[in-house]
């Protein structure tokens, strides 16, 4: 690394859209901060796929590269057509927890199953904040939102530990409040094949925050880490104990036959014994 | 790296859709299992990487069409085949394709709806869907075969206007005419147009607009392009308060069809000139109307008829020019009025538009049924 980082040169000269004290901001930084460090002086080997929310507009159109901003929920079945005929192209997908494991959840364990090469970095901060702070599926029970205001009824979805499950070489989990193990986190992904999942739990004091009593995100990031505890802590710990906790860390970490590899094998076999 | 040899076979519908594809440089299908367009599916699987191109099975309709989309901003052709219920499913992103300006093929093999329906069984119930599937204000195109030759020719020519107008194009057949065997003719290659989309200068940065059809770059080429189904400027920049940019956009959409209606439409006409009962159909009930024209004429009616292949944009220009005629026109579809009202419309009074509706098991409109309307329409001055 001899050049400085700056996130304006990976950046369009526009104004970004994101509220005050969003965590978007963090992750933002975080990730060009990676690709900076991984010595790629521009992002012409990526192509960034993203939905509908807040976090699919952290690459479109604001990064200097190739976004394509699809419908809600479809940034990964876009994301396939796309590296399975580029597959020298690193390719991302940004999004929020609503778009990518609630209206896309299917699209989200299919491409794990498959382990299609791609990396998935999911902005987790609980609630549909674009809309104005509705239920997600990952809103923990009990909590007051626009659409619960009674309360949340329903239990939240652990996107990490389904990823896991569904079969991902690469899952992690960090908050906001852990740039450094996200950026180190990022690096590692990118350098990978497969299927890779990268959760950050986010604040949202806009639409979230100020609902349940932590108005700034300065109080969204204190219960962050008060809450936080790491993945080898929380095998100790018993379910009943968990429930309230944020666990972070790397999740897993495996390689697995991927299916670029899987597919353009095919292609190969399909050719030989046609010319036969 | 094959495409088929050009000779004679004896294939299904579907079959030739998928060989027709291939001719026209499709390298990517992505679909999901429906009956009755599945064999699509089967044969792309089993053709697509014998000529290097990719053949995956998505978890849903909605997954297919962007699998699609994204492939084809590689670069390279796509498409995707389903019926009704998946048809409907990928309405959403049909919409997207069209503000995104991503040409992609999207093949609808109707069968009887609404809904499971008749799964099996033949149907016409998405003339309307086609056109007007997607929220908001489109234009769509939409071809009709009504053989399995056409499912060829039509299959090359849907491609080649998706890449031209840079916009998806439908396929719109039903299960009759994907499902039937019948001797088709493949020509040599060199004889088949195929057109490829325009790619733009090293130095062009407007992809989404200036142009009527801006060119189309291909993602990791350089150009750091910006795509986006929210409102954009011609750079792909999102401007989603701004009236005029919006405005420009969706009618610059939808004038770059409508502006080439002659252009794209394609049918087939007899005796428009001189009949007194004329018949507009398309799709598998067109079939029926060459032996109920010959067997009116045995009778001495003065009948002609214009068989649709291109339903959207509707060719106006013919239509009219038949109800200038015709004093009466005859439309038989399978389904309980769709592209009657069309006709009715465009004719505004100068012909009498007669409906002739049929659903249900599959069962087309007999010639017998048909030549019934004539005989009737013809006795009721």
């Amino acid at each position: 690394m001899t050049e400085t980082f700056s996130v304006r040169k990976y950046l369009r000269d526009l104004k970004l859209p994101f509220c005050p004290g969003c965590g978007i901001f963090t992750v933002m930084n975080t990730f060009l901060r990676a690709v900076h460090e991984l010595d790629h002086k521009n992002l012409s080997k990526f192509v960034f796929c993203s939905g509908i929310g807040c976090s699919a507009w952290i690459p479109s159109p604001y990064f200097i590269a190739d976004s394509i901003h699809t419908p809600h929920g479809r940034s990964i079945p876009v994301a396939t057509g796309i590296k399975l005929l580029r597959p020298d192209l690193n390719v991302v997908v940004f999004g929020g927890d609503g778009d990518i494991v609630g209206i896309g959840l299917s699209h989200f364990i299919h491409a794990t199953r498959r382990n299609l090469d791609l990396l998935v970095i999911m902005v987790n901060n609980m609630v549909y904040g674009m809309t104005g702070g509705q239920v997600a599926p990952t809103t923990p029970f009990g909590t007051k939102t626009t659409t619960t205001p009674y309360g949340n009824f329903e239990y939240p979805l652990d996107a990490a530990r389904l990823a896991v499950t569904a079969g991902a070489c690469y899952v992690a989990r960090w908050t906001t409040t852990h740039p450094n193990e996200l950026k180190e986190s990022i690096k590692k992904a990118i350098k990978m094949q497969g299927f890779r999942f990268i959760e950050v739990v986010s604040q949202c004091p806009t639409a979230f925050g100020r609902r349940i009593g932590l108005k700034s995100a300065k109080d969204m990031l204190k219960w962050f880490k008060e809450n936080t505890i790491s993945i080898e802590q929380a095998e100790k710990w018993s379910e009943e104990h968990l429930a309230e906790k944020i666990i972070v860390g790397e999740f897993v970490r495996r390689q697995r036959p991927t299916l670029v590899e899987a597919v353009y094998k095919i292609i190969e076999e399909a050719q030989k014994n046609e010319e036969n | 790296m094959r495409t088929v040899n050009p000779g004679t076979y004896f294939w299904q519908g579907n079959e030739a859709c998928v060989e027709a594809a291939i001719i026209a440089g499709c390298s990517f299908f992505a679909g999901y299992p429906i009956t009755p367009a599945s064999e699509i599916a089967e044969h792309m699987a089993k053709r697509l990487p014998q000529v290097g191109g990719i053949p995956i099975q998505m978890e849903d309709e909605m997954a297919s069409i962007c699998a699609v989309i994204g492939a084809s901003w590689t670069g390279n052709k796509a498409m995707t085949a389903t019926s009704g219920p998946g048809f409907s499913l990928m309405q959403e992103s049909i919409g997207y394709a069209f503000m995104t300006e991503t040409p992609c093929v999207i093949v609808d093999v109707q069968r009887a709806g609404p809904s499971t329906g008749q799964a099996t069984k033949c149907g016409q119930g998405d003339v309307m869907q086609s056109r007007w599937g997607t929220h908001g204000d489109y234009s769509a195109i939409v071809l009709s075969p009504n053989s399995v030759q056409e499912m060829f020719t039509l299959t090359v020519r849907a491609f080649n206007l998706a890449e031209k107008y840079r916009t998806p194009v439908i396929l719109l057949t039903d299960e009759i005419i994907a499902h039937m065997r019948e001797q088709i003719t493949v020509p040599p290659l060199k004889s088949i147009e195929i057109i490829n989309r325009k790619k733009p200068k090293v130095e062009e940065r407007a992809f989404f607009g200036l142009e009527e059809v801006p060119p189309m770059p291909a993602v990791g080429e350089g150009f750091n392009i910006a795509v986006t189904g929210s409102t954009h400027n011609e750079y792909g920049i999102r401007l989603t308060a701004d009236p005029t940019v919006h405005r420009r956009l969706v009618e610059r959409l939808s004038n770059k069809i409508q502006n080439h209606v002659d252009e794209i439409a394609d049918f087939e006409s007899y005796n428009i000139d001189e009949c007194q009962i004329g018949i507009v159909s398309y799709g598998c009930t067109s079939r029926t109307v060459y032996e109920a024209v010959k067997n009116a004429e045995k009778r001495g009616i003065k009948i002609g008829y214009v068989r649709l292949k291109t339903l959207w944009p509707f060719p106006e220009r013919i239509i009219k020019k038949l109800a200038e005629t015709a004093e009466k026109i005859i439309v038989p579809e399978m389904n309980l009025k769709q592209m009657f009202y069309e006709v009715e419309r465009t004719a505004n009074g100068l012909a009498k538009i007669i409906p002739l509706n049929k659903i249900g098991g599959g069962e087309l409109i007999t010639p017998e049924e048909l030549l019934a309307k004539i005989e009737e329409a013809e006795k009721n001055d």
